[in-house]
């Protein structure tokens, strides 16, 4: 199950720098485990995280398997307009969510 | 008649030897893998010390999961910001952490995640800024318990 927590501000003010904060539920297996057979636990790791503002670009971080298990993820962006910011995780094994925030700008 | 004292120090040299025989390839093969790394980011161009700021504990009892912050100076204008940042290991199996791709609409040049630390060793961060410059800061942090290291006990 892909769980994902957000944090963004309910509201800010125009122009002011929102801090968002993100986490996903996911194991984060590096592939350079193994198993007591000595078997290789192939990688499942989350790739990448891509934040839209109103449908536009404003952040991208690429994950490799040095980001700890349940990857939190915290960046800043301006809040220039009342709208949605959505969050797209997605990762091996086809592993994608997404989540949307509402943010209205005073 | 070996003496205990004489018995130890050749023990000791002994150790000492296989570690210095041990280490060296390794650690070049680690160190060559983080230059091929920033290489591929940086495409040669020079990496300059300053601006960035990388904070980590310097001392981390548990390696498996270590915050890590990572700050540009910058003014974040359309015309000045800061266009990526990248995380690199010196020791862990693979040199890349993170790397980061911000814009003016970023704010503030800031970072924050947690990663997962294999062994003593120095981290590094580089920023992309908009002019092609490249900035850099690196810290030598101390692992107790590392992480990566958990293997065949699952």
């Amino acid at each position: 199950m892909a769980r994902v927590v957000v944090r963004v501000p309910a509201q800010a003010k125009r122009g002011e720098v929102i801090e968002i904060r993100t986490l996903a539920a996911h194991p984060m297996e590096t592939g350079f485990r193994r198993t007591q057979l000595g078997e290789l636990i192939p990688r499942d790791i989350v790739r990448s995280l891509v934040c839209t503002y109103n449908g536009v670009e404003v952040f991208r971080a690429e994950l490799h398997p040095a980001i700890a298990a349940n990857p939190l993820i915290v960046f800043t962006t301006v809040a220039t307009e009342s709208g949605t910011l959505e969050l797209h995780w997605s990762g091996d094994n086809g592993y994608a969510a997404t989540h949307s925030a509402q943010i209205s700008v005073v | 008649m070996i003496s205990r004292r004489h018995f130890l120090l050749v023990l000791g040299g002994f150790a000492a030897a296989a570690q210095a025989q041990l280490d060296p390839g390794r650690q070049a093969q680690r160190k060559a893998a983080m230059e091929a790394a920033v290489r591929a980011v940086t495409g040669g161009a020079p990496v300059r010390e300053g601006k960035v700021k990388l904070e980590l504990p310097p001392l981390i009892d548990n390696g498996n999961a270590v915050p890590l912050v990572v700050t540009v100076e910058s003014p974040m204008s359309a015309a000045d910001h800061v266009r990526a940042i990248h995380v690199f290991t010196e020791r862990n199996p693979q040199p890349n952490v993170v790397s980061a791709f911000l814009g003016p609409r970023a704010g503030r040049a800031r970072i924050e995640t947690r990663a997962r630390i294999a062994d003593t060793q120095t981290v590094t961060a580089i920023a992309q800024l908009s002019d092609g410059s490249f900035w850099s800061d690196s810290m030598h942090v101390v692992v107790t318990l590392s992480a990566c290291l958990e293997e065949g006990l699952i």
